[in-house]
């Protein structure tokens, strides 16, 4: 019993900061499957955001000092987890090109990064994971989140533990793997090219028929979920962990109706 | 050609409500994706051949200044000349002289984008010399007096019924009752139009895709033909070129001509590649008396040996506009200048100056389509991302921006800070969102809720929730 | 200081050049003296027939026309047919290309085959392809004194001759065969590789056929 519990690889959660500030569900709902998939999860208290808005707006000094605080406070785990495609992706592909002049810092951020994955691709590359115990009846579609897809190679592991929830079908979401608007803070510097790309997206929601849009990131999902509510659509809107961990209590992204 | 760069966000508004505009932009995301799709789905060895394109061309770009050397020699064997030209005023210059000594009154001109960026045709206008653009798209913008929106469908953003518009302005000899509804009768009247202009033209311009140093060849690809008739049929045939257009070898060539078209327009190869050697033969029956290249830096050099390098691999295939979110919802008239969409976002500010074209590097959502299709693996994203921080350093983003990101930075390094302001305002938003569970406009947030609603945070944030829960676990635990 | 040497010199700094130059330009010739052969599609590396089907079969796929004639005896009869099926005066334009003035063209009576380059008024131009490729179903045609550029381009209707047995498989190849010929580094004024007819979709993205170029282009294929 005892050996069984050392034995189980421990991971550390990377909440991300829009879980943690808008859907802690999500966050819950990682920590469930992770454990299902036989580890032990942790959230290191010393986390904020993965650094994005800075290093993408240019501000290499605050992405490297968010990214030195990331690094440290899950140095002591087997794995980095988080339930967002993006932020995995930064601290995976990104957090070592931070350090390019500093040799001591990028073996340590090339250390971290190795043990950094995205959530549903952890369970099924990482832990073999080829099926939930879920149920939901619904009509659903899935948007491929752009880091997740083209970084991380993230397409066909959400689809497969999605067709093992009881009651879920799922429809292919026409242009799935095209961008879906948000960009982080260009959603807001140039909101009205981002508007008209959420618009095509939501479109092609609503021509599936489906009543339920997943994807896994929560930025994309704030972005089509409040575009769909801002023109009245029935369509609700959830991250792709809240569904395999059953939890679809919590009223969806953006509130239903 | 003027620059409207710094009017990005302005020209993305026009182009938003211009309604001609979207209907022609549906055709770039129609026509171009699929093609190209069942192109590379068609050929194996697709992406092995990108591998082999880069590889070419990093070599190519780290020995240069020797293919550039070896590159001239055979020009000037095969009895062509070799202009090397600095900026874009002295190709301007260059062509001029060229042009006067063969006292032209009318060039013809093969599709250029190297031609846009040195503005020659107002220039040659301006010197009494006539220009007449040949490839199809590009006589039309001509008439039109616009420059093109697309770097391998210059007309990309117009429809037919204002190409027949054009027409029935600039051809005065059109008959009122003659049918120009279909683009096929557009098609054949340009070609009756420009059939006799190359016939009367004194020198033909043409741009280059490839230079080959083995051979001192240049090579164009086109579809229609035109560039042939502009290079074959005058008696001077000007090639003008940037640096990084030239390639070792005929085989180097070939291996990248293979993903050229397919990345392009989805075509297995183009309908004429053609490759150009010097002037007509002792003994040829037909051919330009005179051949002569421009070898035009403009910029280029500045960019070898930094961050910007791996653009100048760069093919002009147009794969990363068309697969762009951005090119596709505002066209490549917004982005004011030559090259527009991705490959633009990066160059352009290499051109004329980050100074001017900020706006292009920072409106891209990074979605990474472009890198994902382009064909010689250009890392646009990173480069877009390495133009942000030269912005930042130089402290040309605005103001605005710049104070929020510094706020936000403040606490986004201090985790304790951080979750005692989250814990505060979370809980408030939350509730404000009330049973909709979102909210139709907040402070601050004005470019978000304009165009949709804000979903309200659940209740608390996750940290605080967790924390109840560890402490709870550990007091069971006691 | 000339726009030559300012160009090369900010290169060279660039690149940070000076030490290893001899190594530079080492590498430089080798490549040049031997060019690696790069990716080559295995696509048009079958058998002899199956690189004359797949040039075949390429070929029409961009609406090229294709017919094939037992020996070059049969090309005049072949050309005169395909003049009738279009309707088209028997007049013919075409370079003095030996292989093609061979032909039996004084068979085809009411035939007037005019030589020399074109005038830009010929409605139909007969060429004589120097290669094939297989991979693409391009025709290869090099510039010379009997093989006029203006042929190609500039009446409505192309019919190109190509011999079964100068079909290849690839590019590379076609290529290499033009260095052969001329010798290496060494070119014609051009070597035109032709896909099919002239087109454009410059308008709303629309395939159309015959922009400035011919408008149809018909291969004959002589076997044997």
């Amino acid at each position: 019993m005892h050996d069984n519990i050392i034995s189980k690889p421990r991971v550390g959660l990377f909440v991300t900061c829009l879980v943690d500030l808008f859907r802690p569900t999500v966050g819950f709902a990682a920590i469930r499957l992770i454990e299902q998939a036989g580890c032990t999860v942790d959230v290191p208290v010393a986390q904020t955001c993965c650094g994005q808005p800075a290093y993408n707006s240019g501000d290499r000094k605050d992405a490297r000092a968010i990214a030195e605080n990331t690094i440290a406070a899950f140095e002591d785990y087997d794995y980095v987890v988080a339930p967002s495609g993006s932020c995995a992706s930064m601290l995976k592909k990104h957090y070592p090109g931070l350090f390019r002049d500093d040799a001591k810092w990028t073996a340590r951020a090339e250390a971290f990064a190795a043990k950094v994955h995205e959530l549903v691709s952890f369970l099924s590359d990482e832990r073999g994971m080829v099926a939930v115990h879920a149920r939901l009846d619904a009509r659903a579609t899935y948007h491929d989140s752009c880091s997740g897809l083209r970084e991380l190679g993230i397409r066909a592991q959400p689809r497969a533990l999605l067709s093992s929830v009881d009651g879920l079908a799922l429809s292919e979401l026409p242009d799935a793997d095209a961008c879906c608007g948000f960009g982080g803070t260009f959603c807001v510097k140039y909101s009205e090219i981002s508007n008209a790309i959420v618009e095509k997206k939501v479109r092609n929601v609503e021509a599936t028929g489906a009543e339920l849009l997943l994807a896994g990131d929560l930025g994309c999902l704030m972005n089509m979920a409040g575009k769909l509510k801002r023109d009245g659509s029935k369509v609700e809107t959830r991250h792709v962990a809240e569904v395999l961990a059953g939890m679809t209590d919590t009223p969806p992204i953006g509130g239903s109706g | 050609m003027q620059i409207g760069s710094p009017a990005f966000k302005q020209n993305a508004h026009d182009a938003l409500g211009d309604v001609q505009l979207q209907k022609a932009l549906g055709n770039v995301r129609r026509g171009f994706i699929d093609k190209r799709k069942k192109a590379t789905d068609r050929l194996p060895e697709f992406d092995a051949l990108r591998d082999e394109a880069k590889r070419i061309k990093d070599h190519t770009l780290s020995h240069l200044d020797f293919y550039l050397e070896a590159y001239e020699r055979k020009v000037t064997a095969s009895g062509g000349r070799v202009h090397w030209a600095e900026t874009a005023e002295d190709a301007r210059n260059i062509v001029l002289d060229i042009c006067q000594a063969a006292r032209a009154r009318s060039v013809t001109k093969g599709k250029s984008m190297i031609t846009e960026e040195i503005a020659l045709n107002d220039f040659l206008a301006e010197n009494g010399i006539r220009p007449v653009e040949t490839d199809l798209g590009e006589y039309i913008i001509q008439l039109r007096g616009e420059h093109p929106s697309h770097i391998i469908a210059p007309a990309v953003h117009l429809n037919k019924e204002q190409v027949e518009m054009d027409f029935r302005r600039v051809h005065d000899h059109l008959p009122v009752a003659r049918d120009l509804s279909e683009p096929e009768a557009l098609l054949n009247e340009a070609r009756m139009v420009l059939r006799k202009e190359y016939v009367t033209a004194d020198v033909g311009i043409t741009g280059a895709n490839f230079l080959v140093a083995e051979t001192g060849s240049s090579i164009i690809v086109t579809n229609e033909g035109n560039g042939d008739l502009t290079q074959a049929l005058p008696k001077v045939h000007v090639v003008v070129a940037s640096i990084e257009k030239v390639v070792p070898t005929l085989e180097d060539a070939s291996q990248i001509l293979r993903v050229l078209a397919r990345s392009a327009t989805g075509q297995e190869t183009s309908v004429y590649t053609t490759v150009s050697t010097g002037p007509r033969r002792k003994g040829d029956p037909d051919g330009p008396e005179e051949y002569h290249v421009i070898l035009l830096d403009n910029g280029r050099s500045s960019m070898l040996g930094t961050e910007f390098q791996d653009m100048l691999r760069c093919i002009r295939c147009g794969a990363c506009m068309n697969h762009c979110p951005v090119y596709h919802a505002v066209g490549g008239h917004a982005y004011g200048w030559v090259y527009p969409g991705p490959m633009g976002a990066v160059l352009t500010p290499s051109l004329i100056g980050v100074d001017k074209a900020g706006h292009l590097p920072n409106a891209s959502t990074f979605c990474g389509r472009c890198e994902e299709v382009c064909p010689m693996r250009i890392p646009l994203p990173r480069m877009m991302r390495n133009w942000r921080e030269r912005e930042f350093e130089r402290r040309l983003n605005p103001a605005a921006q710049r104070f929020g990101l510094r706020f936000w930075a403040f606490f986004a390094r201090r985790p304790r800070l951080y979750k005692l302001g989250a814990g505060l305002v979370i809980p408030f938003l939350a509730a404000l969102g009330g049973r909709k569970r979102r909210l139709g406009w907040l402070p601050l947030a004005g470019g978000w809720t304009r165009h949709r609603e804000m979903p309200a945070p659940e209740s608390r944030t996750f940290m605080q929730q967790w924390r109840d829960r560890e402490t709870l676990k550990q007091d069971a635990g006691r | 200081m000339s726009g030559r040497d300012a160009i090369l010199g900010r290169v060279r700094r660039a690149l940070g050049a000076d030490s290893d130059d001899a190594m530079r330009l080492q590498a430089v010739e080798k490549r040049l003296a031997r060019p690696p052969k790069g990716v080559i599609p295995a696509r048009g590396q079958g058998s002899a027939a199956e690189k004359l089907h797949l040039f075949c079969t390429e070929a029409e796929a961009v609406h090229a026309t294709l017919v094939k004639v037992r020996g070059p005896e049969g090309v005049p009869a072949a050309v005169a047919a395909y003049l009738r099926a279009k309707n088209l005066p028997a007049e013919l334009r075409m370079g003095s290309d030996r292989r093609l003035k061979a032909m039996p063209w004084q068979r085809q009576r009411s035939l007037t085959v005019r030589y020399g380059a074109s005038d830009g008024d010929d409605l139909t131009g007969v060429s004589h392809a120097f290669a094939g490729i297989a991979e693409t179903g391009s025709v290869v045609l090099h510039s010379g004194a009997d093989n006029p550029t203006t042929v190609n381009f500039l009446p409505e209707h192309h019919i190109v001759v190509i011999e079964a047995k100068d079909i290849v498989g690839d590019l590379e190849t076609a290529l290499g065969r033009v260095r052969r010929k001329f010798g290496r580094g060494e070119m014609p004024r051009t070597v035109n590789m032709i896909t099919g007819p002239s087109r454009s979709a410059d308008i709303e993205q629309r395939l159309l056929l015959g922009a400035h170029g011919p408008r149809s282009l018909h291969l004959i294929v002589v076997e044997g």
